[in-house]
């Protein structure tokens, strides 16, 4: 296994007090999430905003401490590592922000940006150096003559290839893609999405592909894994997980979806939840999702139901009453 | 707000306690002695001695600093070394021109400058605007000493030579005396420093007044019918008066401390040129109390606009 | 790789080297003439400034000369403005126009410098603050304040009672009051900026904190920067002459705007050009300077009027 995650916590404090600060509460961002990626593999990850998908992408990455819990690169324990430490598998891990306008560097030109992860860790400079950074412009889709540009004078599109040129330079072998696409127009997803398809193949990548939209990450992962405030709920491989959910909350995130095919929209049932997602200070006893599931029933309240598998099918669901299997 | 209060509260007496330590320190780095300064020329090693003892400056700097502390605390800032008048007692005595220049020319300036600012805000690039502007930058370009012997020049020195003779040149007369020529003795200084003063708060006003009348609430208001001059005075300058108010607080400060320049521009005589003659003769007990004054001035200046924060501006809460 | 989201204007020709934000700042002050006319002056009187010992030569007056005969009438008043003597003549008999010139470099040098070590330290004090946060953060804002609540005369007249009036201890008192209003910009956009993505992504690369605070947020904090330092020249140079006007600045026979203003003093009844050139010059010089920076501020962000008028101080001797 590339990277093994398990039981990562992180936790925030909430302070008060105008002398002596004092801990009041903590805010549950990520409350105990495992799983494993295997090297090439896509591994999907959804939920709401605010489900704490992005902190565990910073967690992941090294650049928040993790409360509790362990994550391991390639066999090595990188939980918490001292900076100095850490500075190799940074090399190996690479992140795509979400925000193409804000992960760039306004006051710097993209032949530095770009660059600016060879520089840092010393990989080569001066012409071999430029030579490099515009054929990695070049590879996803931008003009090399660029070089000297500004992040305002391209697109959204064009800023998120940036994004990737710098995630690649160091050729990497886990990229955390967090929410690559959200920012962008529709058409211009498919693009991107198909650019990172591309150089998964040609580079062996290993991605961790985050989104709040199951139908982007279906095209481009293996599994899929669904998080609901600070856990995962229900992991599978992509296509039983998109067809045939498990967990009442995928099922309900699905329908929320936009679907193409209108036999398909015929189907399916729009499921609407009422109520808000409740606060991650306080998270609902029980299973996290009682309150909102049209399926809860009294053991719902009381007892947190464990991520496993049903006879008979290929993922798991941490749910005492998931969905029935219509085949 | 208690909370919030209280710590303020208490960081204003760590400044305090930092000022007055280091103004301490500074005193002792200084190559000046005033038991040396007051024996005299002719005085023999041993005399000088005796002054220091009597001073009390031969104890070593702790010892003399918490006794400084010490006297404080019960509200005593300690005698001059050179007259042997308690420091309260002198400061009182100059007290009045200072504190007479400072209203005068506080209300003056801020009068002028919020009125300005307003004026500038309601009418943007106008002619009245532009020109206003100018005018204010004109005046922040200005050192004070330099409106002041401007002022001279034309308003009293031109005009006497006019033969209007209705402003006096310098010097101060004390209000008990002759309310008149009190008013009369303190126009130009009272202008002078508006002038300078009442330039930045002009600008400052006409910033926060366009701020303030860009937010929904004011186009609401609007909306709804409200008068415009309502709108203006009643909802806009209201929350727009905060950063004023704020900048008011911090000039508190300045002005305690500096004061000297017109002070010295017309002659009055006040807490800024006693604490330029306590430095030159090195009298300590004098400049530890201006310091002190000046300093815990600043710090309830500072601890009021937090204060006026809550009560001017509906949208911050303080906590 | 498709080029359709390329827009139209960046395809093909174009220029390579992109329009940076200072490019697109500069073509908008090239048509703000104020700045324009207040950036001719300062560069004229810098020009002049430096220039003085030439100008000095060409006159014939040195700016210590004391001319006797011509530069002291019959009843030893200085002589008003003429062919010889175009500013007129001081106390001594010395040429004003040689005098203020000279007292251009003084005024303007500590002007520069001073803002510009207060620039420096306010620049790296703020980053530290604004980027590391907490204790670092509480200790240093406390410093500012300190600094920015301290009767900055009276220090002023404790630090020349222990060094003496000199140019370096006039340099040293204006940089130590001017650095924390510096320092406080720069914290409160450091704090903004280092929560931005760019930063998270460089970190993520593994790029060290002085990497981060000077490659990544300094190059943002420019602008700002750029505009408070202009503002501040001008401040220093009314300070320097507040501080040489009560001797505790520039001494004589040094001639600077504030001496020179402090002299004059005595003698405006009789002598109206011994305070009106010195007190123009100084004007001009202050004013260009304030509607350059404005013009810059607008220029670079017209929006960055907001956090300049709340913060903006001015120092003087009130």
């Amino acid at each position: 296994m590339l990277l093994e995650v398990s039981n990562v916590v992180k936790h925030y404090p909430i302070t008060a007090g105008a002398l002596f600060k004092h801990v009041v509460g903590q805010v549950r961002a990520v409350d105990g999430v495992s799983f494993d990626l295997a090297a090439g593999e896509t591994l999907g990850l959804v939920g709401e905003t605010g489900c704490g998908k992005s902190t565990l992408a910073r967690c992941l990455a090294g650049l928040h401490p993790v409360t509790s819990g362990s994550v391991r690169f390639d066999g090595t324990d990188i939980t918490n590592l001292p900076r100095r430490r850490m500075r190799p598998y940074r090399r190996d891990i690479q992140v795509i922000f979400q925000d193409p306008y804000g992960s760039l560097n306004p006051r710097r030109r993209v032949g530095s940006i770009i660059a600016d992860p060879l520089v840092i860790h010393r990989v080569m400079s001066g012409e071999q150096l430029r030579r490099t950074v515009q054929e990695l412009m070049e590879r996803v889709g931008l003009n090399p003559e660029h070089y000297n540009r500004f992040p305002a004078e391209f697109s959204g599109g064009q800023r998120q290839r940036i994004g990737v040129a710098r995630a690649l330079a160091l050729r990497p072998r886990l990229i955390i893609c967090d929410e690559p696409v959200s920012a962008l127009d529709v058409s211009i997803q498919a693009q991107i999405l198909n650019l990172l398809k591309d150089l998964q193949v040609e580079y062996g990548l290993t991605y961790l592909f985050i989104a709040h939209d199951l139908s982007v990450v279906r095209h481009i992962s293996d599994r899929i894994a669904v998080m609901y405030l600070g856990k995962i709920v229900e992991l599978g491989a992509a296509d039983p997980v998109y067809d045939r959910p498990r967990h009442p909350y995928t099922n309900a995130l699905l329908s929320a979806t936009a679907v193409a095919d209108p036999d398909e929209a015929q189907r399916r049932r729009r499921v609407v939840l009422t109520g808000d997602v409740p606060s991650p200070i306080d998270p609902p006893s029980g299973c996290r999702f009682h309150p909102r599931c049209p399926r809860a029933q009294d053991i719902c309240s009381t007892e947190e139901p464990l991520l496993e598998g049903t006879e008979g099918t290929e993922g798991t669901a941490a749910c005492h009453f998931p969905m029935e299997v219509v085949v | 707000m208690r909370a919030f209060l209280l710590r303020r509260a208490l960081l204003g007496l760590l400044v305090l306690w930092l000022v007055t330590l280091g103004t301490f320190l500074l005193f002792y780095v200084a190559p000046s002695d005033p038991a040396r300064t007051l024996a005299g020329r002719q005085a023999t090693p041993e005399q000088v001695e005796l002054i220091r003892h009597n001073l009390g400056l031969d104890r070593p700097i702790l010892t003399q600093y918490l006794d400084y502390l010490g006297k404080l605390v019960h509200g005593d800032l300690g005698q001059s070394y050179f007259s042997g008048e308690s420091v309260g007692k002198l400061l009182a005595a100059d007290f009045p021109p200072t504190f007479s220049l400072v209203l005068g020319g506080a209300v003056l300036w801020f009068s002028l400058g919020v009125g300005a600012g307003v004026l500038s805000a309601t009418r943007v690039r106008s002619l009245v605007d532009r020109g206003l502007t100018l005018l204010a930058l004109a005046g922040v370009s200005m050192p004070t000493f330099v409106v002041g012997l401007l002022l001279l020049y034309f308003l009293f020195f031109q005009l006497t030579m006019a033969g209007v003779p209705v402003l006096p040149p310098d010097s101060y007369v004390p209000f008990s005396e002759n309310p008149a020529e009190w008013a009369r003795h303190l126009i130009l200084p009272w202008v002078t420093l508006a002038t300078v003063q009442a330039a930045s708060y002009a600008r400052l006003t006409r910033g926060s007044m366009l701020d303030v009348l860009g937010e929904d609430y004011i186009r609401t208001a609007r909306a709804k019918g409200v008068p415009e001059r309502s709108v203006i005075y009643r909802h806009g300058l209201r929350a727009a008066l905060t950063p004023v108010v704020t900048q008011l607080g911090v000039d508190v400060g300045t002005l305690i401390g500096g004061v000297v320049v017109t002070e010295s521009v017309f002659g009055l005589g006040g807490v800024g040129q006693a604490v330029v003659q306590a430095f030159i003769s090195g009298d300590l007990p004098v400049i530890m109390g201006v310091v002190t004054l000046a300093t815990t001035a600043v710090v309830v200046a500072n601890l009021l606009v937090d204060v006026a924060y809550g009560l001017l501006d509906p949208r911050i809460r303080l906590s | 790789m498709t080029l359709t989201e390329i827009r139209p204007g960046a395809v093909g020709g174009g220029p390579v080297a992109g329009r940076g934000p200072w490019q697109l700042a500069w073509r908008r002050i090239r048509t703000d003439k104020v700045a324009m006319v207040s950036g001719a002056v300062v560069v004229l009187l810098c020009a002049l400034a430096l220039a003085a010992p030439l100008i000095a030569a060409w006159t014939g007056h040195g700016p210590d000369e004391q001319f006797r005969d011509t530069g002291i009438t019959a009843q030893g008043l200085p002589v008003p403005p003429n062919g010889e003597f175009w500013f007129g003549t001081d106390r001594l008999g010395r040429d004003l126009f040689v005098r203020v010139l000279y007292g251009a470099r003084v005024s303007l040098l500590v002007g520069v410098v001073a803002t510009g070590m207060a620039a420096l330290v306010g620049v790296v004090v703020g980053l530290l603050a604004g980027y590391y946060g907490g204790a670092v953060d509480t200790l240093l804002s406390r410093l500012m304040d300190v600094v920015l609540s301290f009767p900055y005369l009276i220090f002023a007249i404790a630090v020349v009672s222990i060094a003496g009036p000199s140019l370096t201890a006039t340099i040293g008192v204006i940089a130590f009051y001017s650095w924390a209003a510096i320092a406080r910009v720069v914290r409160g956009q450091t704090l903004a900026l280092k929560e931005r993505e760019y930063v998270e992504a460089a970190r993520s690369m593994g790029a060290g904190d002085l990497r981060i605070m000077f490659v990544d947020i300094l190059p943002n904090l420019l602008a700002p920067v750029i505009v408070l330092t202009t503002l501040l020249v001008p401040a220093a140079i009314v300070f320097e002459s507040t501080l040489s006007y009560l001797g505790l600045g520039i001494v004589p026979p040094t001639p600077s705007w504030g001496n020179l203003l402090s002299e004059a003093q005595g003698f405006y009844r009789v002598a109206y050009w011994y305070l009106g050139f010195p007190a123009a010059t100084l004007l001009i010089t202050t004013l260009a300077f304030n509607l350059l920076g404005d013009g810059i501020r607008d220029a670079i962000d017209p929006r960055m009027e907001r956090l300049f008028s709340r913060r903006r101080r001015t120092r003087k001797g009130a």
